[in-house]
């Protein structure tokens, strides 16, 4: 009977759509499909046509959202669980997903080689003696090229980015890549170290092109972008911190037995682990995505009161014992670092906020926290000047002064569509329009610090 | 009538609970029974019993078991268990009370059309 066919299929479709909630198992979907198929049955004897009645099932079945969601809190370990799971598409793509692990795993074991190659051609190797952060080795300035193409080139996959797009993306790497290693630069140089430290934030643009794909010019697809790295920064700390567990008792057990293995940890595990994780974590935050509740958001909550102190308690300090801030790279880079977590934690309080929401206490906490961070930020620009004026620009005081103006200009503007929106003459999401135009902006500054810096201070 | 959401997920424990004191039963045939015992008048939404069910079983309340149905279709039957039996105790005590202070003051008011 071809209606009994058609009844067949909706089903089949109906029990592939249940199948995609996280929260509901396979034993669940076949006891709900029993379900239906029974109200269906008694619906037909009662004279319905099979579709009606199959229409009528699904309807009294109740909104499958709703459903799933009931499913998901008497069973919320489940949505952990999902996580290593393997994700389920439309019907039959368990091929897809499984085909998708394979390819983490072969671009993460890529990452993870990647990162030792550079021995074969005669650099120092990893853990050698100074290690990953050692301000000489070429490991140093080349970091983003052991992992950051290999991201990309999972999203590239993962989109289906088409031709052009990818070429852009290898071009982008490429250019990168050659910048960094034919610039004539005097080892150890100001402007070498620099450039390393500024590539990152640069290529990470190119990686968010390759994320977000066709959405990038959108303001969805650019807050996609920051939600997923601030869950794959929690991710990574995650697993970093499972990693040392298990050295740290690697190297216990091993040593019980009296055999050294720290050089091969150093050596191998902790370089090639580091580089893999950033693949394993990205396909983590990937495949976990909609399952729970982001976790960015619930860290924002926690430490935006407490950064708005720490900011304020030093502001006070500032202002009582009228010192500057001494100049040193490491204390800009940290003081910078400061400033940008303030932005995350604004970024991510945008991110996680239904813009619909009336403001409140916490948008008042927001306020204050970026507030402190344009005060910080003003009184850092202060020292930064106040140097160049007395002893010339050098390349490191003009990175710093771009730095604090481009945050300077971003905690002003914020600030400003802030207290609009707190006083009620504006909407939030122009605070967010705002934050996620401004992303360019960062990777411009940072990318004209690797290639216009060096042959302007003359690679010194 | 429309009963409030709060009064439903407050009675379903008690009513999947009594009517699994008749018998063993699965989903759909509970679903039927409390139809039946409210006269058509308590309308759960279908797949909202599940996790109900689901619940119980995790407390200890209910057990389940996979049988084949006629049609050869497997169906998941639950069972009351002995903690079950006196939770639905307990829970008719309070229920006891509730319609007790209820009968009490319906009495009171005026002869008051109930639908």
């Amino acid at each position: 009977m071809a209606n009994e066919d058609t009844i067949e299929g909706q089903i089949a479709q109906w029990r592939a759509y249940l199948r995609r909630r996280q929260a509901i198992r396979g034993a669940d979907v076949e006891e709900l499909e029993a379900h239906l198929r029974d109200q269906v049955a008694a619906l037909v004897d009662a004279g319905l046509a099979a579709d009606e009645a199959f229409l009528v099932a699904v309807k009294r079945m109740g909104n499958l959202d709703a459903v799933s969601r009931e499913f998901s809190r008497e069973h919320s370990e489940r949505l952990w669980k999902q996580l290593v799971a393997i994700p389920e598409g439309e019907g039959g793509t368990r091929l897809t997903a499984s085909r998708e692990i394979l390819v983490v795993v072969a671009l993460a074991a890529a990452a993870a080689l990647a990162v030792k190659l550079p021995e074969l051609f005669g650099y120092p190797p990893i853990g050698s003696g100074e290690g990953l952060a050692d301000s000489d080795s070429f490991h140093f300035s080349n970091l983003s090229f052991f992992v950051l193409p290999f991201l990309a080139g999972y999203f590239a996959w993962k989109r289906r980015l088409e031709r052009a797009g990818c070429l852009r993306l290898a071009l982008a790497f490429s250019a990168a890549a050659l910048v960094v290693n034919a610039y004539p630069f005097s080892p150890g140089g100001h402007t070498w170290t620099l450039a390393a430290l500024h590539l990152p934030i640069a290529l990470w643009l190119v990686v968010g092109m390759a994320f977000a794909a066709g959405r990038w010019s959108t303001v969805g697809g650019r807050m996609d972008f920051v939600r997923f790295s601030g869950e794959l920064f929690i991710y990574y700390v995650l697993m970093a911190l499972g990693g040392g567990v298990l050295t740290g008792f690697t190297g216990g057990i091993f040593a019980a037995i009296d055999v050294d293995v720290e050089p091969l940890i150093l050596a191998w595990v902790l370089p090639c682990g580091a580089m893999g994780a950033v693949i394993v974590g990205a396909w983590l935050v990937e495949a976990k995505q909609s399952v729970i509740e982001n976790m960015a958001p619930v860290l924002t909550r926690l430490f935006t009161p407490l950064f708005a102190m720490l900011l304020l308690a030093f502001l006070a300090t500032v202002l009582f014992t009228g010192r500057g801030i001494a100049l040193d790279r490491e204390v800009l880079i940290g003081f910078d670092l400061l400033l940008a977590v303030v932005l995350g934690l604004l970024l991510y309080a945008v991110s996680a906020r239904d813009p619909q929401a009336p403001p409140g206490f916490f948008d008042v906490l927001q306020v204050v926290l970026v507030a402190s961070a344009l005060l910080a930020d003003a009184v850092a620009l202060a020292s930064i000047a106040d140097r160049i004026s007395e002893f010339g620009f050098s390349p490191n005081r003009v990175a710093a002064l771009g730095e604090n103006l481009v945050l300077l200009v971003n905690l002003a503007w914020s600030l400003w569509l802030y207290a609009r929106f707190l006083a009620g003459r504006g909407p939030f999401a122009a605070v967010e329009r705002w934050q996620t135009a401004y992303l360019p902006v960062y990777a411009v500054w940072a990318a004209a610090v690797v290639v216009v810096f060096p042959p302007l201070f003359g690679y010194q | 009538m429309n009963i409030g959401k709060d009064l439903v997920a407050a009675s379903a424990t008690p009513l999947v609970l009594a009517i699994l004191t008749e018998g063993d039963s699965y989903g759909y045939a509970i679903l039927k029974r409390v139809s039946e015992l409210s006269g058509g008048r308590l309308q759960w939404t279908d797949g909202m019993l599940y996790p109900v069910l689901h619940r119980l079983e995790r407390l200890g309340c209910i057990e389940a078991h996979w049988e084949a149905s006629p049609q050869g279709r497997r169906r998941r039957y639950y069972r009351i268990t002995e903690a079950g039996r006196s939770h639905l105790a307990a829970q008719r005590r309070q229920w006891q009370v509730v319609d007790d202070a209820l009968r009490g003051v319906w009495l009171k008011l005026a002869p008051a059309s109930i639908g």
